[in-house]
């Protein structure tokens, strides 16, 4: 015991539309996975190091029924919640962290409307605002893709996060398209390529499909968390578990008691 | 010190002056058996037993919300009264006399010293984000029974230089050692959010719930 250190974060995805928990494969052939409340309380019971809420559909009655899942996760459980989708203007950023999100993850608007990471950050703080990057293809090649990865644009993902920051971006959160669902392991070049092109924080996102995908994202980049959406669906995945595997492979994890 | 279930009137105040969620810090309290109320007139703060200040954001924005809303008087009478006083994370840097973000302003004056900005000395990064956890914390009754090693969720870009020692509760280690903690007298602060840190954290806001100001 004793690592005198910021820990390594281990964070929970969950996908919502319209109110439910979705899966899919590449941002693809979402499924219903049930009830959000149920899930939430499982990685609270669990003590998730943070939950992020996605919506992947965003509609006003699908963000409306997310701000209703953070709002009742925010009265049973006691731990950082993002949440993020759709996220247009400062008032939808105002009414998910009046529910209680500690933070906001912007991925369209930040393409359309850079500025609004400003804005969100002068007016909350800059670690209120995650600026999510969604990205398909690799190294040179990789390009930015917006609206749940149904645009394509041409914007090269680690130029992007250079500007976020710039803008006032507290963490990036970057997130392979096509990795996500296929439990095959993380984009270990990109996340590396962007946790070295930025001093803030760095979450990365798609692929986790074991444990030890978890400790090579840490062993080579500098990321500062992992997010996990498909990896945690499967019975004997929790963050329990994946804490201790990763305390015992000497990546410093947080003490709970 | 008090122990036990608070009794019925002793209502924990929680200011709301427009800077940050409210919610966990209540919904704790809730969770605990304790009962909390938000509170958006400073005329009203004189009633209750024990009093948080929570707040992110910006100190500068902060300190102008609480001036033009007739806080801050009402804040220091509040400390000087002797009853306990919590500020969380912005709340805790609030309570210091001055901080540097976009220019000087002028905090509560109630622990001395300043808040700067965190440089980024690598490979730490800021904001400063997670789980970390605190060095050479002193005895005292908000943090009874907590475990020295535990880790608190921290999130913030800006910290406190307390330039009175003996205020200093505790420290936490990144890329230098910055002030985690503070307290003097019946004034206490903390730079992380107990209310997002689950048993842990919950176990600080039970002591302070419990805590008659006095050390």
């Amino acid at each position: 015991m004793g690592w005198q250190v910021l820990k390594r974060r281990v964070i929970p995805v969950l996908l919502l539309r319209d109110g439910r928990m979705v899966k899919g494969r590449q941002f693809k052939d979402f499924r219903d996975t049930g009830e959000p409340r149920t899930a939430v309380r499982i990685y609270s019971a669990q003590d998730s190091d943070e939950l992020v809420f996605l919506d992947i559909h965003p509609s006003r009655e699908s963000r409306a029924a997310m701000i209703g899942v953070v709002r009742v996760a925010a009265t049973e459980c006691f731990m950082p919640m993002a949440a993020g989708g759709g996220i247009s203007t400062i008032e939808d950023a105002h009414q998910l962290i009046l529910a209680g999100a500690d933070k906001v993850v912007v991925t369209t608007a930040a393409v359309t409307d850079p500025p609004l990471i400003s804005r969100i950050a002068k007016h909350f703080g800059t670690q209120a605002v995650v600026a999510g990057i969604d990205y398909r293809g690799r190294e040179d090649e990789a390009r930015v893709w917006i609206r749940s990865g149904s645009e394509m644009t041409a914007i090269d993902p680690i130029e992007h996060a250079r500007n976020l920051v710039e803008l006032g971006a507290g963490e990036i959160l970057i997130n392979s398209i096509d990795r996500d669902g296929m439990m095959q392991g993380y984009d270990l070049e990109m996340t590396a390529r962007v946790s070295d092109a930025v001093s803030v924080p760095v979450i990365t996102c798609g692929g986790a499909g074991n444990f030890m995908h978890l400790v090579e994202v840490f062993r080579n980049s500098k990321a500062s968390a992992v997010a996990c959406a498909s990896l945690f669906h499967f019975g004997d995945n929790n963050p329990i578990r994946a804490r201790t595997y990763l305390r015992n492979q000497d990546i410093p994890m947080r003490v709970l008691r | 010190m008090v122990s036990g279930r608070q009794s019925e009137d002793a209502v924990i105040c929680v200011v709301d002056y427009g800077a940050g969620n409210l919610a966990s810090v209540v919904n704790g309290f809730d969770q605990l058996g304790f009962q909390a109320t938000i509170v958006k007139n400073p005329d009203e703060i004189d009633q209750y037993p024990r009093l948080i200040l929570p707040g992110v954001g910006s100190f500068r924005q902060a300190m102008r919300t609480l001036e033009s809303r007739g806080w801050t008087a009402h804040l220091r009478n509040y400390a000087a009264s002797g009853r306990p006083l919590l500020g969380i994370c912005l709340g805790m840097q609030l309570l210091f006399d001055e901080g540097e973000e976009d220019g000087e302003t002028p905090g509560l004056g109630l622990i001395p010293g300043r808040v700067v900005l965190m440089a980024p000395s690598p490979p730490h990064r800021v904001p400063h984000v997670g789980w970390n956890n605190l060095i050479d914390t002193r005895d005292h009754p908000i943090f009874d029974g907590a475990k020295r090693h535990v880790d608190y969720y921290f999130v913030h870009s800006y910290h406190c230089i307390a330039t009175d020692a003996s205020s200093v509760l505790a420290r936490c280690e990144y890329g230098g050692e910055f002030v985690a903690a503070v307290a003097k007298g019946n004034v206490v602060g903390l730079q992380f959010h107990p209310e997002k840190s689950q048993p842990v954290g919950l176990r600080l806001m039970e002591n302070f719930a419990q805590w008659d100001g006095r050390c």
